[in-house]
């Protein structure tokens, strides 16, 4: 199995090779690494791939994982379709 | 870090970046851009992605062509070979009244002089270009082939990258601290990393301009305003254009990535910094969404965010140099559509910078306002 293959990131399938070559490049934080590849971008909202590229760029840098490592968490948290959003609303017109 | 630079640049978003690009381009050296977080971390890349040259003064008109074509240009202007994910295929602007399909006949007209390819659309031409389109009280709109997107993140990396190149000194999360101003001529800046000697900076600061502008000692008449957005999943392309509407007051656009990015502007929003998202954008957004695009109903939204527009008295964007304080030059207020004409106004201020003549005839000082000059602008967000 060719390991820079595998995927980081489930959402927007991106491999461990586009990361490590970002990191590479001197981006060497999880905002900077979202904005140019999507990470954390998708419907998990980075729970599955953030830590992953934490862990990379921890290697790499020597920073400490907690530094690296600040989520940014973006409401609505879980995919929600808009037929829910508009169930949950109370009709008081 | 240079402890010496011929311009100082605040702030790594379009603005900044595409100023630094246009300078460097002319062969000035020496140019430091600084950047309190990371590239595209304020309005730049919280905004909508759309570029419009739909708009109603001959001076936004022409300043959204002339970036247009940078934005077709983009890898060979910069010399890059980032993709920008360009996608043209158009705005559709909706009207909901005679007025408002009026003044997009004047639009037009305008447009027209520029060579701008826009038309008029009824109602069922609407429908041929969005087919699930709800035209329910709709009179007609306006549609532009030639609008589009483009991705703001990496327009950005592309124009810092390029600006690299050409010898611009990018510090990131670095920050202004303070400005030296002496007998009205600027004289460095303070940042984060150490004193920068310059006498020339530039505010490019987006949301936090005005900041940028008192540490120089000058009130800037630009204030900032939250704008909310969200984005759903990615799906199969099903809609071409942005679709957008004044009076219903909505964006809404499918990138070439699949997702949807849509939003309308606040009311009675207070000024002030505050980025955080409500439920009740979501809410009234899905409404809105679902009555005029209805197969949205069964999309899933997967995020939500917001940023700054930064507001001028006009809501059009201030560019030139300070008359107060020399060597102070400013490309702020842009209302919100700042992205879509960045490539111009980086060539503007590389004008004013290196004292040459303006590449386009327009109007963008300061003075307008003193001059009671506003800009009539009838259509924005």
């Amino acid at each position: 199995m060719n390991d820079d293959k595998t995927i980081v990131c489930r959402c927007e399938d991106i491999d461990i090779e586009t990361i490590r070559k970002l990191i590479d490049q001197g981006v060497t934080s999880l905002e900077e690494i979202k904005r140019i590849t999507r990470c954390g971008m998708g419907p998990c909202q980075g729970k599955t791939c953030g830590p992953v590229i934490a862990r990379e760029i921890a290697m790499k840098t020597g920073q400490p994982m907690e530094e690296i490592l600040s989520p940014r968490s973006r409401p609505p948290f879980g995919g929600v379709l808009f037929q829910e959003v508009l169930e949950g609303i109370d009709d008081e017109e | 870090m240079k402890n010496k630079a011929s311009v100082v640049i605040v702030g790594g978003g379009i603005t900044g970046t595409s100023t630094a690009f246009s300078l460097a381009k002319r062969g000035v050296k020496d140019i430091v851009l600084i950047e309190r977080e990371g590239l595209a971390s304020g309005a730049t890349g919280r905004c909508g992605a759309g570029i419009r040259q739909q708009w109603g003064t001959f001076q936004n008109c022409l300043l959204a062509r002339e970036s247009m074509k940078v934005f077709e240009n983009f890898q060979e202007v910069l010399g890059t070979d980032i993709d920008i994910e360009l996608k043209q295929k158009g705005y559709l602007l909706l009207a909901y009244s005679e007025k408002e399909m009026d003044q997009f006949r004047r639009n037009v007209e305008v447009q027209h002089q520029l060579d701008i390819p826009s038309r008029l659309v009824s109602c069922r031409e609407a429908k041929e270009i969005v087919p699930f389109l709800n035209t329910e009280k709709m009179l007609g709109g306006a549609f532009c082939p030639t609008d589009g997107h483009a991705n703001p993140f990496l327009a950005t990396k592309a124009y810092a990258k390029a600006a690299e190149r050409l010898g611009v000194e990018i510090l990131m999360k670095t920050e202004v601290k303070a400005i030296t101003v002496v007998n009205d001529r600027i004289k460095g800046v303070h940042t984060s990393q150490g004193f920068i000697e310059t006498d020339k900076v530039v505010n490019a600061a987006g949301g936090w301009s005005a900041q940028i502008g008192e540490m120089a000692g000058l009130h800037l008449p630009v204030y900032s305003e939250r704008h909310e957005i969200l984005v759903t999943e990615p799906v199969n392309p099903i809609m071409d254009p942005m679709v957008m509407s004044f009076s219903y007051n909505i964006y809404c656009q499918q990138t070439p990535h699949g997702s949807f990015i849509m939003g309308y502007g606040p009311q009675n929003e207070p000024r002030g910094y505050n980025v955080n998202a409500t439920w009740q954008f979501l809410e009234t957004m899905a409404r809105k969404a679902a009555w005029l695009l209805p197969p949205l109903k069964n999309m899933r939204i997967v995020r939500q965010w917001a940023g700054l527009y930064n507001m001028s008295p006009d809501r059009q964007p201030i560019v030139c140099e300070s008359e107060i304080v020399k060597g102070f030059f400013m490309g702020i207020g842009f209302s919100g559509h700042g992205f879509m004409i960045a490539p111009a106004v980086g060539t503007l201020l590389a004008d004013l910078i290196t004292g040459s003549p303006l590449t386009w005839d327009v109007v963008l000082d300061l003075g307008r306002y003193d001059r009671h000059e506003t800009i009539a602008e009838p259509s924005v967000v």
